[in-house]
């Protein structure tokens, strides 16, 4: 295919995004297959001309990763796929990971000089349709470099850890990468549902890429638990530690009822579904129990994958809880999207003050109160006050509680000298180095939670500290 | 993978098996657990760990084959595999630092997990007196385990088949009305009915009372909650900060209605795998 100047000339004028086109919402909530589709060839060539190859290309300020966006976009627009697809992985390990969960709108594509009179170039969509033509192409293997008779223990299998592995082990270094669960992948396996991120299709493929490049994989080990960090320095005989153990701790929202049947953490509410693949049973032996009418309290990417997810298993009823505004929701706006064109319901300035049981313990109800927004709070949001005799009885089944998780301690807890962060995270400079040495850490235990980008990008930054630090020792 | 390299059947429905599992066999402590799924799309389930040996590099579990997992786990045999196997888990028990006397408690289902308590308890150079029920002689199991690392053992039946016709805690309460015998603490482990009735009977004697809990976990490593309970008005997570608690803090009726939270599913899932056995389909 090849587009006269006529047409290229019209793509640059062209103001909006080529749709991608997706599952139609009444048919896909009774489903868990992927929501797009993603781009064919011709759409994505036509997408690309788009991109107006600035000198001084802004969206690559807004790639937490740095990766030549032009200049994929570019190998694109010439339709050398194979080469386009070789420029993004210079940066990016798990490009169709990424083109399908990043918060584009907030980075990259929130930079983009086309945004100002339009909307920006799909670059996420673009990324997704590079990383889906290899993986249908079959993954190219790197050749493996000299060994540097070094060897590094990674902790935690998300995209911090896996990112880190895969560096380390290109670099030469022998590279064990230890997991707790039986799966790797992390929040991409246990907390992104399968309709928006593909665990066979999609996830594993770009694990086995990580496992070709020679990391050596254990799953069912817990560190701190199974093995101490220390053990592995004394014992293992590792030079190096990279600890990328993620924010996997629930929080709760301390009001009374919390503990009834049908409240469910999303970890455990979107760990079943996932992970166990409750939404099998019973082929698969995990159960999930869910009510008709189903509150999710909060309004990030988490609490819209519970909302979505409890759609598609079924409820027939489910609401978004938020204490704050629209303008506020943490969500990536296709997510939010995504829910609104699924008819999830979106109740916004009303916070959950109890949780109603039956006389079975059973939830019957959620108790809540309007808010209003006051003065910015710390975080400079407008801070939400409740409006006082505005209670009411939200008459649900099932309660989500989706409004953040902290850093697991299990790892602080039992290695010495690592120094803490105000909310269990790990401290860590912007190499990644820990207060104790040959200890690198990052992603959410660092940052607390934040996106699989950050964390890519961290496990980048920090396997490049530790190839430094491998070669001083 | 991991290899079962023993496998003993205990009783009708009791069945121990020791595991090849030398990471884990490593770190063992009493009081700990383990997560297992018998295969690929199994479910997650934490046993006691019964015994571990560092040099064969082996756990050993037993079970009681109540629901389907566990049912299919006993139609393993020796040289199969288990899908996953992970642990330690939770915190080891304490053991107390004064030489004294403890009373230990295993009913049914509890009597597996109880064995290696009490013989840590044994080894540490504590009097132990045991008591074991269950409904019938035949569900009775470790019988001569626990007899060679107690004081004493008392045995009780439900139904009268072999020892004391009643149940555990009358045989408690004769101990604990017995003012000649001072006793330091008391560790029950069984059915949350049982361990209910036993943490209302030694309240009012103050004695130190401990239960270890079996609340339905999915990771056990504290990052879903699903095995929140509620101990002193706090809400704990047993996989973390248990599996032992002090059994006058737990709330047991919140705790019984949240174990109760899949019985229907439970049942299907038993349904099924019985049906697929039949046909020949299972496994
Ligand atoms: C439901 C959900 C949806 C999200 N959606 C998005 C999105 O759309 N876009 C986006 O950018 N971000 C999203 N995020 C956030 C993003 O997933 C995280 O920021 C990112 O995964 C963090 O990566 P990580 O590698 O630091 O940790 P994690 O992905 O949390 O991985 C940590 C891994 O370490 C393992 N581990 C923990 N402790 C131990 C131990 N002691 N020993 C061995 N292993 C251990 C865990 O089992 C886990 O596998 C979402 C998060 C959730 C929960
Ligand atoms: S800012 Fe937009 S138009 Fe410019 S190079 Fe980047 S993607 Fe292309
Ligand atoms: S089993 Fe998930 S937190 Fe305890």
């Amino acid at each position: 295919m090849s587009l006269d100047k006529e047409t290229i000339k019209e793509l640059r004028k062209l103001k909006e995004k080529h749709p991608m086109p997706e599952q139609d919402p009444r048919e896909r909530i009774k489903n868990f297959d992927e929501v797009p589709f993603g781009y064919d060839q011709e759409t994505a060539v036509k997408e690309a001309m788009r991109c107006l190859q600035c000198k001084d290309a802004k969206c690559v300020e807004g790639c937490p990763v740095e990766v030549d966006i032009p200049g994929f976009i570019k190998l694109i627009q010439e339709e050398k796929f194979d080469e386009g697809i070789k420029k993004l992985k210079e940066k990016n390990n798990l490009p169709a990971v990424c083109g399908r969960v990043c918060p584009q709108e907030s980075q990259c594509e929130s930079f983009c000089v086309r945004g100002k009179k339009g909307q920006p170039v799909a670059i996420g969509r673009l990324e997704r349709f590079l990383a889906d033509y290899e993986l249908a192409k079959g993954v190219e293997k790197p050749e493996k470099p000299a060994p540097s008779g070094k060897r590094v223990a990674v902790v935690g299998s998300g995209p911090a850890g896996l990112t880190a592995a895969g560096d380390l082990a290109r670099m030469g270094h022998e590279v064990v990468l230890y997991e707790a669960f039986h799966a790797t992948g992390g929040v991409l396996r246990y907390g992104i549902p399968e309709f928006r991120l593909p665990k066979e299709k999609i996830l594993q493929r770009e694990v086995d890429y990580i496992a070709s490049l020679g990391v050596d994989i254990r799953t069912n080990v817990v560190i701190g638990k199974t093995i101490t960090v220390d053990e592995l320095f004394d014992e293992e005989g590792f030079h190096a530690v990279f600890i990328g153990t993620g924010a996997g701790l629930p929080q709760f929202l301390g009001i009374p009822g919390e503990n009834c049947n049908g409240v469910y953490s999303a970890n455990e509410f979107l760990t079943r579904t996932n992970l166990m693949k409750a939404y099998k049973f019973p082929e698969w032996d995990t159960p999930i129990k869910l009510a008709k009418k189903v509150a999710v309290v909060g309004a990030g990417n988490v609490a819209m994958d519970s909302a979505r997810t409890a759609l598609r298993l079924g409820a027939e009823e489910v609401h978004i809880v938020y204490r704050r505004s629209d303008k506020e929701m943490p969500a990536r706006a296709e997510e939010i999207e995504h829910a609104k064109e699924e008819g999830v319901i979106f109740n916004l300035l009303t916070n959950p003050v109890k949780i109603i049981a039956d006389e079975n313990g059973w939830v019957k109800g959620m108790e809540c109160i309007k808010m209003e927004l006051g003065e910015p709070d710390e975080s400079g949001r407008a801070r939400p006050v409740p409006i006082k005799g505005s209670e009411f009885i939200f008459d649900v089944g099932t309660v989500v509680i989706a409004i953040g998780n902290s850093p697991n301690p299990l790892i602080p807890q039992t290695t010495s000298g690592l120094e803490l962060g105000k909310k269990g995270t790990i401290k860590a400079d912007s190499d990644g180095a820990t207060t104790r040495k040959g200890i690198f850490a990052g992603g959410d235990i660092v940052t607390g939670a934040a996106t699989v980008i950050l964390a890519m990008g961290a496990g980048k930054v920090a396997a490049r500290a530790i190839d430094r630090y491998l070669s001083t020792l | 993978m991991f290899k079962i390299v023993t496998k003993k059947v205990l009783s009708e429905v009791n069945k121990l098996m020791e595991i090849e599992a030398p990471l884990v066999a490593r770190k063992a402590q009493p009081g700990q657990f383990i997560i297992l799924r018998v295969r690929e799309n199994g479910e997650r389930i934490p046993l006691t760990i019964a015994d571990s040996d560092k040099e064969k590099g082996t756990i050993t579990i037993i079970f009681q084959e109540v629901g389907k997992t566990t049912k299919e786990l006993g139609t393993l045999e020796v040289g199969e595999y288990l899908s996953d196997f992970v642990g330690p888990l939770g915190r080891p028990m304490e053991l107390p630092t004064a030489p004294g006397r403890v009373v230990a408690v295993g009913g049914g289902v509890g009597i597996a997990p109880i064995y290696p308590k009490v013989k840590a308890f044994h080894d540490a150079g504590m009097e132990v007196v045991s008591i074991i029920g269950a409904r019938t002689a035949d569900l009775l199991i470790l019988e001569d385990e626990m007899r060679a690392v107690s004081k004493e053992l008392h045995i009780c039946t439900d139904d009268g088949t072999k020892g004391h016709h009643g149940f555990v805690s009358d045989i408690l309460q004769k101990m604990l009305d017995d003012k000649s015998q001072k006793i330091d603490e008391i560790i029950a482990v069984g059915p949350l009915p049982m361990m209910r009735v036993i943490a209302n009977q030694t309240r009012p004697y103050g004695v130190k009372t401990l239960v270890s809990l079996n609340p339905i976990m999915v990771d056990g490593t504290g990052m879903c909650g699903c095995c929140r309970v509620s101990v002193g008005g706090e809400t704990k997570f047993s996989c973390v900060d248990g599996p032992v608690f002090d059994a006058h803090e737990v709330d047991f009726d919140e705790l019984t209605r949240r174990s109760r939270t899949y019985l229907d599913e439970e049942k299907i899932a038993l349904e099924k795998f019985e049906h697929d056995c039949r046909c020949g389909g299972g496994k």
